[in-house]
């Protein structure tokens, strides 16, 4: 699915990626810890492909396309879906609209799918106005599951949801990486998940996104470096225990 | 800036014959009747009444609730109206206040009765027919107490009508507990000069809502409405929509005085320069508590243009709760990659996003004339002025 060589990137003259390789394999589900300022929101974004985050050298290889020049657009149309921790407000945008362009891989029912996220009051609202945390979670994972993307990167799906929300957000975003919207829903579960090649890239610092996705591997980002490959809960269980400074040792 | 010179333009010997039936009117005049909000078809409306040039050429009320007719018409019929005419504009404002005054060629009186809830819409629309024209309107709306009506007012120059010169008086009375919503659509042309000189009272517990929308080119428009909120309780609201593309310039704004307590205004105005110039004003006074005002200026230049927000507050006493929030700028480098994101390339991302900032659903206009609007939109997206 994706594939990562040697990358580094640059934010300005501040080199923020040192040398990133990584594999996540289809249907994969990789979750990415580090402390804050490692460099984990700037690979996503490097990923998809914002402006400011300048690849200096490596090469990212997404589905067999080599698309680490490629515009922001291609990558979405190739199958790259993100979930934005602060998405910006669109002033007149409803979100049902936007959902509806969200959808190209053919019409959604905006209605049917804002139920699923409890967001059937927003689809007339501007997109991300005055949305709370919870909101926005759910707003952008209405999104996904009319992008159907193939890997979806979530930067911290936890982040400012409360319990109550958490579970809905850790439940749809399951959904989302076990590819519910984008197989024909008549297929019994196990021939879905045969089907589908669905994968993941998933930001968190609580880990409590682990209780609902089904996480293959794990790695700790550190000062924009990879360390510490190995399953997800392990790794968690381990930076509750010692905290991010065992990683400075690890890598030395 | 650019002056208007009266001189340039016909005030006098251009009338127009009465025109009963709508209906009789061009394919292409109605057309441009539709895209300032008119309907020929006046079953959807509770009464409509159209100026060409120097005359009033229909007038009808569909409501006996509703007294609609020529203003020299109901000078006749109401002594001078003495209580109103010229009573909140001052005739010797400017050459244009007394070019309508010495001259007057009609405009609308408009008389909602006491207690009356006026369901369908209210509509006019002030016509420019002939080459060079220049027309003297004088409008007169009186919303009596507890009454509620909504007046789609549109301004047009019929089809290859260029050059003109509107000068326009409307005065608005919105009395106790009454609430008018006023919508007006501008669809001038590249070389038509607009003056309109308006201002309104609204009694206690009254609603003044007021709509603008102008999406086609203008050579120059001043205007400057001022609403006084002179009773305890009552509102203004003002949303504006306005796009200046090459070679128009618009100075307006919106002046808001709150001469009571427990007032309440808004102005927003939403601004996009792609060419041209736009002066946008907007001023808000309070000289009464508690009283609550925002002003909103935003505006986005996009391929040229300028955009000048001049943003007031004139608070008076100790507790007045007054606020701006203006900006001139472009389309957010966040927004457009937001869309991106989602597989949008620059251009639908830039587009989706300009038609969001003109989007007048707020306004909560009739489907057609909401409609109308969109596909403006959309031309003006498509063609290359944007």
């Amino acid at each position: 699915m994706l594939t990562i060589e040697d990358l580094h990137v640059n934010i300005g003259d501040k080199e923020v990626l040192r040398g990133i390789n990584l594999q996540i394999n289809d249907g994969e589900t990789f979750i990415l810890f580090g402390p804050n300022g490692s460099g984990k929101t700037s690979l996503l974004m490097t990923l998809m492909g914002f402006t400011g985050y300048e690849v200096t050298k490596g090469k990212i290889i997404f589905k067999g396309h080599d698309i680490t020049e490629a515009p922001m657009y291609e990558r979405a149309r190739l199958g790259m879906g993100m979930s934005f921790q602060r998405p910006p407000t669109i002033h007149g945008l409803r979100t049902r609209h936007l959902v509806q362009m969200c959808a190209r891989k053919g019409a959604v029912n905006p209605d049917m799918l804002a139920e699923i996220v409890n967001m059937g009051d927003f689809l007339d609202r501007d997109i991300n106005a005055g949305f709370s945390g919870g909101e926005i979670k759910r707003s952008e994972l209405l999104q996904l599951m009319a992008q159907q993307p193939d890997l979806v990167l979530f930067d911290e799906p936890e982040s400012g949801v409360d319990m109550e929300n958490m579970q809905l957000v850790g439940q749809v975003a399951r959904d989302v990486l076990d590819g519910k919207f984008s197989v024909a829903p008549d297929l019994s579960l196990k021939e879905r998940k045969e089907k589908v090649t669905t994968a993941g890239l998933i930001i968190t610092h609580t880990g409590y996104i682990l209780d609902y996705v089904n996480a293959d591997r794990g790695q700790v980002l550190y000062h924009g470096h990879l360390c510490c490959e190995g399953r997800p809960r392990d790794i968690l269980d381990h930076i509750r225990q010692h905290g991010y400074q065992e990683c400075v040792r690890c890598m030395n | 800036m650019s002056k208007v010179d009266l001189k340039d333009f016909k005030f006098d010997g251009l009338k127009q014959e009465a025109i009963t039936d709508l209906n009789a009117l061009s394919d292409a005049d109605k057309d441009q009747l539709l895209m300032a909000g008119v309907v020929s078809d006046l079953s959807t409306r509770s009464a409509s009444y159209l100026q060409m040039d120097q005359s009033a050429v229909h007038c009808q009320s569909r409501n006996e609730a509703v007294e609609i007719m020529d203003i020299k018409d109901a000078l006749k019929k109401y002594d001078g109206l003495k209580e109103y005419f010229w009573t909140l504009v001052d005739k010797d404002k400017d050459e244009f206040t007394r070019s309508a005054y010495d001259n007057l060629h009609g405009g609308y009186f408009i008389r909602v009765k006491a207690g009356a809830k006026i369901k369908e819409p209210i509509q006019s629309c002030l016509m420019l027919k002939s080459e060079h024209v220049g027309q003297n309107v004088h409008n007169l709306v009186i919303i009596e107490e507890g009454a509620e009506a909504h007046i789609i007012t549109g301004c047009s120059v019929a089809h290859g009508t260029k050059a003109g010169a509107h000068l326009g008086i409307s005065e608005f009375f919105v009395k106790k507990n009454a609430s008018l919503t006023f919508t007006m659509v501008h669809n001038w042309s590249e070389s038509v000069a607009v003056r309109p000189r308006s201002a309104g009272m609204v009694e206690e517990g009254g609603k003044f809502l007021n709509n603008y929308v102008l999406l086609k080119p203008v050579q120059d428009l001043q205007m400057y409405p001022a609403i006084t909120l002179n009773g305890p309780d009552s509102v203004a609201r003002f949303n504006s929509v306005v796009v200046a593309t090459e070679g128009s310039h618009l100075d307006m704004g919106n002046r808001v005085i709150m001469n009571a307590p427990n007032t309440r205004c808004e102005i927003i105005a939403r601004t996009i320069a792609s060419g041209g110039t736009i002066i946008n004003r907007g001023h808000i006074a309070a000289h009464h508590v508690p009283s609550k005002g925002h002003l909103e200026c935003q505006g986005l230049i996009l391929g040229g243009g300028r955009i000048w927000a001049i943003p007031e507050l004139d608070g008076t006493v100790e507790g007045v709760e007054l606020s701006h929030e203006a900006s001139v700028g472009k389309i957010a480098q966040e927004e457009i990659e937001y869309l991106m994101a989602r597989g949008m390339d620059e251009d639908e991302a830039t587009s989706t996003i300009v038609r969001g900032f003109l989007n007048t659903d707020i306004m909560g206009l009739p489907e057609r004339l909401q409609k109308e609007i969109d596909k403006q939109i959309e031309e003006l997206q498509s063609s290359d002025a944007m």
